[in-house]
């Protein structure tokens, strides 16, 4: 069911950073993933819309393997990164992880300081030579998550102890201390209020400019305004895929139009 | 509006109600939930009552066991009986047993009578004896025996006075006793009564209780709880050195890594009957195979620790669960996410989340195995060690030794009063350490405990 062939859509200027190819995923013996193909670029923002239950968690969970942690989860087809399968047997999820960072839903923070929740990634993956190494890096990835100015004064107090949209930004300062490549957000905006909300699709816009970023939301608005590209999911399947402007302005399938009007979802 | 709209649901008219008066339904209500109100006070109340009243009970009949009666005599070591050949021979002054001193405490305790201006009522003084304990004749060969170069001096001991004139001191021995008891008659009360005005006895706090060796049938004023305490302690370490890594490591396994399957729920399964199971199948469990197939020595401290560990496992491996399981999945999502592998996500994030929980329940499973008694009278834990430490147990894990519910099983199966007191006084000893456990685990849990 596919009904938008992206190759039509696409204004192509980056290159393709993730493709998906007949992905099929089952829970069980529910097919929550139906037959989705898509070409994810580089240094773009793509946003994942679509109702409740549609698969787009499900789907954005595939492109780190995070699925793999669910038992009873079976993932079908290819997902390439750079070319190269992620399900093949010999890759390592650990490995597939620190090249595929992730930010969740609800911002979680360990429960440890400011500095360590940043330090964590880099300190498993031998990024750091040294403590002023290793200083730099959280610096770095801080200013990248535009909260160093809020907590550099008490990088050693607990993360837990930010507000909400800190936290999240916490979160994603610490998803790109270990470099990744990709950044798959998971409704990240969804437990934030509108002030934080948009710190965070302000810092979306500028990490565009080193990583490709995949977020999923349901708020249309804000697809609207992060992404360059945008899915439309609906029952497992993939709807739609093109460019933002085009899917809410002038939608080809008459379900991404009834759900960006507002009468299905 | 019409009409038709504004009628309630149940039809007919509404009744104009006043907000200040109740409605039968509400009343019936409001009653009945006063009435649960009462119920759960009273069950919280009846709670209380028999924890107060127990409490009671153990302090009142407890705590005479820890102070025992004392005399302090002038003993005269006379030479013709210590040495009778003079030549200070350390080997022939060993050769006079405690029934060689036997006259020299009856000479003291009539010179103590004299000294006073107390007449003796008997017409032996050898009935004097019984009014001391047996174990000052041991006391004071033991100081000969190390200084016998006082032999032919009088010397001040400090001894323990016999437990029937300790339990008159303390009240539990009165005078309508008497007439069942072979050991002692009025007259000895009498000269307890005139010694005590003398001041010759003194009820003072007994240190022998706490840290003592257990003694024989006849003499109950010597007993203490110290070596069984101490083969508590080695259990304990045994039990903390097995229970702990086995059961973490297990329920990490269980929890973390082991796929769901028929036969992780089996395990799951048996794990939770076992903790249910009788603690004294696993004393004949450890006699089959720790005693009698493997043959470790019995009695001793390891194979109790043994037969506890098996008994804790399944505590500890239940808390260890439910607390790796109250671990929020975000933190296990968190780690995986920044790319760290299982393990590292285990142990250096849920682990240390886990931990007030796991230490909590090793705690907890700890005191449990600490008041259990009945796999300790399978596999023999109650050995009669009357030496006191060292000498009782030079090697610790692999001698014969006691317990301490054990011990107090053994001095409330015997027939001497003075012995159910100590049993009772054991008793507060067990449960100080209970509670001093249970507080280690309170502050545990306080201290690491954080919020995420």
């Amino acid at each position: 069911m596919y009904d938008a062939p992206a190759s039509e859509q696409k204004v192509t200027q980056n290159e393709t950073k993730i493709a998906a190819r007949n992905v099929q995923v089952f829970y069980g013996s529910t097919h929550a993933i139906k037959d989705v193909n898509v070409e994810i670029e580089d240094k773009t923002v793509t946003a994942f819309i679509g109702p409740s239950g549609c698969g787009k968690s499900t789907f954005l969970r595939c492109l780190n393997r995070m699925n793999d942690t669910i038992d009873i989860c079976r993932v079908e087809g290819d997902i390439l990164l750079d070319g190269e399968d992620i399900y093949d047997a010999r890759v390592d999820p650990v490995q597939l992880r620190a090249k595929v960072g992730m930010v969740f839903q609800k911002p979680n923070p360990f429960p440890k300081s400011i500095y360590d929740n940043i330090a964590y990634g880099p300190r498993i993956h031998g990024l750091a030579k040294n403590k002023a190494d290793l200083d730099d890096i959280v610096e770095k990835s801080l200013r990248r998550g535009a909260i160093w100015d809020e907590v550099k004064d008490r990088l050693h107090a607990p993360g837990t102890g930010l507000s909400g949209g800190q936290q999240q930004r916490l979160c994603i300062a610490r998803a790109v201390a270990t470099e990744p490549e990709v950044l798959l957000m998971d409704e990240p905006c969804s437990a934030l209020d509108p002030i934080a909300t948009g710190q965070v699709e302000e810092l979306i816009d500028e990490l565009r400019e080193n990583y490709s970023v995949v977020i999923v939301t349901h708020s249309m608005q804000q697809a609207a305004r992060v992404s360059q590209k945008t899915a439309f999911f609906h029952l497992g399947n993939l709807v739609e895929y093109g460019e933002t402007g085009q899917i809410f302005t002038n939608p080809v399938d008459p379900r991404t139009e009834s759900y960006i009007t507002g009468r299905i979802g | 509006m019409t009409d038709a709209t504004s009628t309630p649901p149940g039809g007919g008219a509404r009744t104009k109600s006043s907000l200040m008066t109740l409605d039968n339904r509400v009343r019936r209500r409001n009653a009945a939930e006063a009435r649960f109100r009462a119920y759960g006070i009273a069950a919280v109340t009846v709670g209380l009552i028999f924890l107060a009243l127990l409490l009671f009970a153990i302090v009142r009949n407890g705590v005479p066991a820890f102070t025992q009666t004392f005399m302090t005599i002038p003993v005269e070591l006379k030479a013709d009986k210590l040495d009778k050949n003079g030549n200070r021979d350390i080997e022939e002054i060993k050769k006079v047993s405690t029934f060689g001193y036997k006259p020299l405490i009856i000479d003291a305790m009539s010179r103590t009578l004299a000294d006073n201006g107390i007449e003796s009522p008997f017409a032996k003084d050898k009935d004097l004896e019984k009014m001391v304990s047996a174990s000052a004749s041991a006391q004071i060969r033991d100081f000969v025996i190390a200084n016998p170069g006082r032999i032919g001096e009088t010397v001040d001991f400090r001894v323990l006075a016999s437990s029937r004139v300790d339990g008159y001191m303390k009240g539990r021995v009165a005078r309508e006793d008497l007439a069942r008891d072979k050991n002692l008659d009025a007259e000895h009360l009498d000269v307890t009564d005139a010694l005590n005005e003398a001041g010759v006895l003194k009820r003072e706090f007994n240190w022998a209780f706490i840290l003592g060796a257990d003694a024989s049938e006849s003499r109950p004023e010597q007993a203490g709880i110290g070596v069984s305490m101490l083969g508590s302690f080695f259990m304990m370490l045994v039990v903390l050195g097995l229970a702990l890594p086995i059961g973490v490591a297990a329920s990490i396994y269980l929890e973390e890594f082991a796929p769901k399957n028929r036969w992780t729920d089996l395990i799951e399964v048996n794990i939770s009957n076992l903790a249910a199971v009788p603690s004294i199948v696993f004393g004949i469990l450890g006699l089959a195979v720790f005693i009698q197939f493997a043959h470790l020595p019995q009695s001793a401290p390891l194979v109790g620790g043994l037969v506890l560990t098996l008994m804790t496992l399944p505590t500890i491996i239940i808390s260890t669960r439910a607390s790796l399981k109250a671990v929020p999945p975000s933190i296990r999502d968190a780690a995986l996410g920044v790319g760290a592998s299982k393990m590292q996500s285990v142990f250096h994030h849920v682990l240390p989340l886990a931990m007030p929980g796991i230490l909590t329940g090793t705690i907890i499973g700890l005191a449990q195995a600490l008041g259990e008694t009945a796999p300790l009278l399978l596999i023999g834990m109650v050995g009669y060690i009357a030496s006191n430490y060292p000498d009782g147990i030079a090697s610790g894990f692999l001698d014969p030794n006691s317990a301490m519910p054990a011990q107090i099983y053994e001095w409330a199966k015997r027939a001497d009063p003075a012995y159910y007191e100590r049993a009772w006084g054991g008793i507060i000893i067990l449960l100080l350490f209970l509670m001093t456990m249970n507080i280690i685990a309170i502050i545990l849990r306080r201290r690491f405990e954080r919020r995420w």
